[in-house]
């Protein structure tokens, strides 16, 4: 009986069958609801994603994917569905979530509903195959959107996090008139080099420096392309008229400025960074006396 | 282009105004090498503040004018390389080797008190 029906309806709305059987879709997970999601929540869970969300805000989430999931398909429109996406990226990035839990959640939310269309089309073959062909494409596109968009927007996050490391981590600062001190800490990749020569170069000319030390304590290792940048730093220094006084060379990096070949006569170099500072007060003519104890009472 | 060269005490300053053709920077060399002679002067400063590119002809040239006017007697000392030329410069292999370098004509002079008072053990 409910198979000739169907077969009545199709035959009777045959012209634009796409849109009429996403409708029909639409209007079948709608009415499915509540159950087709608890079967979604369900699996999420068997499947172990989003362990960093409690049930309740997962069951949150889960209403509101679902709802602009079948929007999506109903219009076949995405920008409602990429709003929504970038919207809960910004959400539950901070709390953890992973892109494979992303990815993994809407496929399953995929599966969940054809197993549904599956389960109501099952006994005509050909009209389930139009249904797949009308969901597929659609549900195919939604993953892609929501996927696409939660992998953006860690990668605007990534990029805003790494400039703002940047701006951190090259300071160049007097410590005495004429005397300039880097502190440089971390990896420097040949960006963060470029950045900080021309960050020193300016602040020599502003400070009108005629020392820079620069210390590389905090610097695990370096290549071979950095360390040279190092040298070039060094040499444009001199032609403002700044030596520089290089500190803090680890083990690991001493042996790469060797193996470079590094003229070791252009580079001033002391163990640490005490050292270095007194080195360029002894260029710029100074002399550190002490007075008197400081009393600690 | 005549490049002005003023005599200050035992010095000569040379003071680049605008970007020099080859032949401006040969005629450059060839008055401050004269000129230390006649002035019978202790030092030479070339300030090329204004300049926002060195080649490699200019780079070459200053080298030579250091080496020259050495030879007669003087040190030389440049000034006022500004910092977006000095890392273009240093990327390009050209690094002024063997020429004293200053950031600006204050620091040029001082420089050049401190290398001829040394000379002179004054």
């Amino acid at each position: 009986m409910a198979t000739t029906e169907i077969q009545e309806d199709t035959k009777k709305l045959a012209p634009d069958s796409t849109s009429v059987l996403l409708r029909e879709l639409v209007a079948h997970l709608g009415q499915n609801r509540t159950q087709l999601r608890e079967e979604w929540v369900r699996r999420i869970s068997e499947a172990r994603l989003l362990t960093t969300m409690t049930k309740d805000e997962i069951f949150a989430e889960a209403t509101s994917v679902y709802d602009s999931y079948v929007e999506a398909l109903e219009t076949r429109t995405f920008e409602a569905l990429q709003a929504y996406a970038q919207n809960l990226s910004e959400r539950i990035i901070p709390r953890g979530v992973e892109t494979h839990e992303v990815v993994g959640i809407v496929l399953l939310l995929r599966d969940v509903l054809a197993r549904s269309l599956f389960a109501k089309y099952q006994t005509d073959r050909a009209l389930l195959g139009r249904v797949l062909d009308a969901y597929e494409p659609a549900a195919n596109a939604i993953a892609i959107t929501v996927s696409v968009g939660f992998v953006r927007e860690r990668e605007r996050i990534i990029r805003e996090q790494q400039e703002a490391i940047r701006e951190l981590s090259t300071p160049v600062l007097q410590v005495r008139e004429r005397l300039l001190i880097l502190p440089i800490i971390g990896l420097i990749d040949p960006h963060r080099a470029r950045q900080l020569t021309e960050q020193l170069l300016r602040g020599i000319r502003a400070n009108r420096a005629k020392v820079v030390v620069i210390d590389i304590t905090g610097v695990a290792a370096m290549d071979a392309s950095v360390a040279n940048h190092l040298v070039l730093t060094v040499e444009s220094a001199r032609l403002l008229g700044a030596r520089v006084i290089v500190t803090g060379l680890s083990p690991e990096i001493a042996q790469t400025l060797v193996n470079i070949g590094v003229d070791l006569g252009k580079m001033n170099t002391v163990g640490d960074l005490q050292g270095g500072i007194e080195e360029a007060e002894r260029l710029l003519g100074y002399k550190v006396v002490l007075i008197t104890e400081m009393s600690t009472t | 282009m005549q490049v002005p060269i003023l005599k200050q005490g035992p010095y000569l300053i040379a003071t680049i105004q605008s970007a020099l053709t080859d032949a401006d920077m040969i005629e450059l060399r060839d008055a401050l090498v004269e000129r230390v002679g006649s002035n019978r002067s202790q030092g030479v400063i070339i300030d090329v503040t204004a300049l926002d590119v060195m080649d490699s002809f200019a780079t070459g040239t200053l080298q030579d004018v250091a080496h020259m006017v050495r030879l007669r007697g003087a040190e030389t000392v440049i000034v006022g390389i500004q910092p977006d030329v000095a890392f273009a410069m240093v990327h390009m292999g050209l690094n002024l080797e063997g020429v004293a370098t200053s950031l600006d004509l204050e620091e040029g002079l001082a420089y050049l008190d401190r290398s001829t008072n040394a000379a002179t053990g004054r």
